[in-house]
C-alpha cells in the first residue's frame, strides 16, 4: 500500500530541503515521485526500512584508478572501502553499475589493476560505461577491448533486470568546442528505436558518464542533445537518470523523470562555478571519506517503484 | 635544447627556436633529415584550463611539442583526424610534425573547452 507520509505535501516540502543532501539521505522514487527521506527517519521506523526493498543495484562512480595527485594519494583504498560497504549489504545488490571515468589515464595497467580491485564486489554482475578518462588513449581501444562486448563495441547498450529496462549511454566520444557531451544521431536514433513498443509503466534507469542535463554548461556539464533524449523518455512513468563526472549529488525532478548525479569514489570536485573551473578538490584528509561514496537502488514496490540511497565512505 | 630548458622556459623557448631558425624551412615535403630540426613547444598550463600559446604560427616542417604542465592530465586531439595524443599525465609530452602549410584545430578531449589553433605557413 501507499505509505500516506510520502505522498503528504507538507512531508514533500519539508523533505525539499534535503534534496542536495550528503550523507545520510535516502531518496525514495514512488509512483514517479522522487522523495528524499532523512536516513535517520527511515531508521527509526522498521516497518518503512523493511519495505525498501531489496537493493537492485549499487551505482559506483569516477573510480579514477590511476590517480595519485594530492586531492586523493590513495584512490585504491577509497574504491576499495568503498567496495567494502557493497559487501556488507544485508542482501547482495543484483547489479553494480559504473557510470564512467575507471581509470584516469586510460593506460592499460590502470584498467587491469581497476579490474582486480572490482573482482572483489560481491554483486551479481557489473555494467559500465566510458568517461572521457577511459577514452583517452590515442586509439580509443583500452576500454572497448575490456569492456566493448555488451555493446557490439559501440558502447551504448540496453538490457532488462526485474522488470526494469536499463540503457547504458555514452557521451564523451563526440567533442564540441565548449564541452558539453554529445550522444549523436547514431545513438539517439538506437534510442527511439530501443524503447519504441514499451509499456509507459515500465520503469526506466538511464545511465551515461556526464550528466544528460544542464548542471552548470560554462564547466561543460551537460549533454547538449539531451533534449532529444528526453523527449523519448517522457511518455514513461518512472525514468531514473543516473550520472557521474562531477564528482558530487545534483538532484533533480523532471515530471517523471529524476536526475541524480553520484560521488565519486576517488576525489570531489567543487560546487558549480566555485572557484576557477572543475578538477580535483583537494579537502582535509580527515573529510576526505565524508564527500565520497556510492549510491544504491532498491525495488520498492516491484515493478513500479525504485529507491535511491547515497551514503558516504565515512 | 634539453626537456628542461622546454619545460623551464616554455614560451621563450619558443620564440627562441623561431628566432633561430633562420634556416629556410626547407623542405618539409621531402622529410630530409639532415635538415636542423625546427622545433615549437607548446605549454599546457595548469591555469585556467588553457593551451599556451593558445594560437602557435610555424612554417612548415616544425615539429610542435606539447608539454602538460598541469596536475590534471590533458589530450591534444585535432578535429580534422591529423593527431590525436594518449592522455598526457604530468610533464608528459606530445609532438606532431606539420608538414603542410593550413590551420590546424585541436582540443584536450578531456576537457573540451580547450582548444588550440596551430598556423602551418
Amino acid at each position: 500500500m501507499t505509505d500516506d507520509s510520502l505522498d503528504s505535501p507538507s512531508r514533500r516540502r519539508a523533505l525539499g530541503c534535503l534534496a542536495y543532501g550528503g550523507a545520510g539521505t535516502l531518496f525514495v522514487l514512488a509512483g514517479g515521485v522522487f522523495t528524499p527521506l532523512d536516513l535517520a527517519a527511515a531508521a527509526a521506523d522498521a516497518d518503512r526500512t523493511a519495505r525498501l526493498g531489496r537493493p537492485l543495484f549499487v551505482q559506483l562512480s569516477d573510480t579514477h584508478i590511476g590517480f595519485n595527485k594530492e586531492a586523493n594519494p590513495d584512490v585504491d583504498a577509497t574504491l576499495t572501502r568503498a567496495i567494502d560497504l557493497v559487501n556488507v549489504m544485508p542482501q547482495a545488490p543484483a547489479l553494480v553499475i559504473h557510470t564512467g571515468d575507471i581509470t584516469h589515464l586510460s593506460r592499460p595497467a590502470e584498467f587491469d589493476h581497476a579490474q582486480q580491485l572490482f573482482s572483489r564486489i560481491n554483486a551479481g554482475e557489473m555494467h559500465t560505461v566510458p568517461g572521457e578518462h577511459d577514452t583517452s588513449d590515442a586509439t580509443v581501444s583500452e576500454y572497448f577491448s575490456r569492456f566493448g562486448k555488451a555493446s557490439n563495441n559501440k558502447g551504448y547498450y540496453s538490457f532488462d533486470h526485474a522488470g526494469v529496462h536499463f540503457i547504458a549511454l555514452v557521451n564523451v566520444l563526440q567533442f564540441k568546442p565548449g564541452g558539453l557531451g554529445t550522444l549523436g544521431s547514431d545513438q539517439l536514433e538506437w534510442v527511439e528505436d530501443d524503447l519504441k513498443g514499451r509499456s509507459a509503466s515500465t520503469p526506466i534507469v538511464v545511465f551515461a558518464h556526464m550528466p544528460l542535463w544542464s548542471v552548470y554548461e560554462p564547466w561543460g556539464w551537460g549533454t547538449g542533445d539531451a533534449p532529444q533524449l528526453m523527449a523519448y523518455l517522457r511518455r514513461f512513468g518512472s525514468v531514473t537518470v543516473l550520472n557521474g563526472h562531477i564528482h558530487q549529488i545534483v538532484q533533480k525532478v523532471e515530471g517523471n523523470v529524476t536526475f541524480h548525479t553520484a560521488r565519486s569514489t576517488a576525489y570531489p570536485q567543487p560546487a558549480a562555478g566555485v572557484g576557477e573551473g572543475p578538477g580535483p578538490l583537494k579537502v582535509p584528509a580527515d573529510q576526505l571519506a565524508g564527500v565520497l561514496g556510492i549510491s544504491s537502488v532498491s525495488l520498492v514496490k516491484h515493478p513500479h517503484s525504485l529507491a535511491l540511497a547515497d551514503r558516504t565512505l565515512v | 635544447m634539453t626537456p628542461k630548458t622546454f619545460l623551464a622556459a616554455g614560451i621563450l623557448a619558443a620564440s627562441l627556436c623561431t628566432a633561430s631558425n633562420g634556416a629556410p624551412a626547407t623542405d618539409a615535403a621531402a622529410g630530409t633529415s639532415a635538415a636542423p630540426a625546427i622545433e615549437q613547444t607548446i605549454q599546457v598550463s595548469a591555469k585556467n584550463f588553457m593551451f599556451t600559446p593558445a594560437s602557435l604560427t610555424v612554417k612548415a616542417g616544425t615539429t610542435v611539442t606539447w608539454v602538460n604542465l598541469d596536475d590534471e592530465p590533458h589530450t591534444v586531439f585535432s578535429d580534422a583526424g591529423l593527431f590525436r595524443s594518449s592522455a598526457l599525465d604530468t610533464k608528459e609530452r606530445f609532438s606532431f610534425k606539420f608538414e603542410k602549410a593550413g590551420t590546424y584545430h585541436y582540443l584536450c578531449t578531456i576537457h573540451p573547452r580547450m582548444l588550440g589553433t596551430v598556423v602551418v605557413e
